[in-house]
């Protein structure tokens, strides 16, 4: 009789090394390379060169002006809104605002016929806080809504 | 004599749940990530703003104007400044042309870093007006009530 000396079957194993090096990989690079999406916007604004717009002005009898003033370091010192001194209280800038405008822009007050702001800074202001003047000019949330305020901005001549 | 009959075997460790985990990982990092962030330039952090809302429909023809903290102009990855700046938009213009569209017709898009000086921003916008453009945007970034980074 043949005496069976077979080894029992060798369990084949798959080699997991190279996978999980490549896996380490791939997730190291993901993660480097990962940032958390930052929603962009745009403020509109609808500029011509100064001049040539001149007659569509005459229908506003008071326009508003903003006047940012800015130290050497290009830090927000005042604000002045219609000669109106609000140091830099921005929440201030936006009720005047509302006070100012709140009453004649109704909700079906064209974009061409909105009151316009015009805003006036040192030439070394920087650059966020005329952003937050924007912000604070054009509109106000609540909410989820977005209450609009002044659509229209221009800038004045830039002071050197 | 004590014959030892034992065979040692190999303790193996589970793999399956780390490997599951990692497969999680990375499809979650792939789903996220995006590469569509081509408009960002390295040297411009914008400034943030609550009202921030992204456009509703792509602009028909948008020309992207990065302007860092030192005043310094990015048109389609060339440097300029304020003052040279026009030669970069005519090239632009005559891009709009060529697509029966003018300088009324384009949107300058304009991302300047958060701490330029308000005065290159305008001297940017004066060029541009130079050039008969109309319509601007100034860009910023979704407020997300982080302050004081950068």
């Amino acid at each position: 009789m043949k005496i069976r000396n077979k080894e029992a079957p060798t369990k084949t194993e798959l080699s997991m090394t190279s996978m999980i090096d490549v896996v380490f990989l791939l997730l190291i690079f993901f993660i480097l390379t990962f940032k958390i999406v930052e929603l962009e916007g745009d403020f509109g604004i609808k500029m011509p060169l100064a001049g040539a717009s001149s007659s569509s002005m005459d229908d506003f009898d008071v326009p508003i002006t903003l006047r940012m003033t800015a130290d050497a370091d290009g830090n927000l010192i005042s604000m002045k809104l219609n000669e109106t001194n609000l140091g830099t209280d921005f929440e201030q800038l936006r009720s005047m605002v509302t006070s100012l405008v709140g009453n004649q822009a109704g909700p079906d007050a064209s974009e061409e016929d909105g009151p316009e702001v015009e805003i006036d800074t040192d030439f070394n202001l920087r650059y966020e806080y005329v952003i937050e003047a924007i912000t604070h000019v054009s509109g106000r949330k609540e909410g989820d809504q977005i209450i609009k305020l002044i659509e229209k901005i221009k800038f004045a001549a830039p002071r050197r | 004599m004590r014959v030892k009959n034992k065979s040692t075997e190999l303790a193996e460790a589970d793999l399956t749940p780390m490997i599951d985990m990692t497969f999680q990982l990375i499809a979650f990092f792939m789903v996220l990530i995006n590469f569509a962030q081509t408009e960002s330039h390295d040297l411009v952090k914008l400034p943030s703003s609550q009202l921030i809302k992204p456009p509703d429909q792509p602009f028909e023809f948008p020309i992207m104007l990065h302007i860092t903290q030192d005043a310094r102009v990015f048109l389609g990855g060339k440097d300029y400044t304020a003052e040279t700046l026009s030669s970069g938009l005519r090239a632009e213009l005559a891009v709009a042309r060529a697509q029966d569209m003018g300088p009324k017709d384009a949107n300058v898009i304009i991302r300047a870093h958060r701490n330029t000086a308000a005065g290159e921003v305008q001297e940017v916008i004066r060029a541009c007006q130079a050039l008969e453009f109309v319509n601007f945007g100034l860009r910023a970034k979704e407020d997300l009530g982080r302050k004081g980074e950068g």
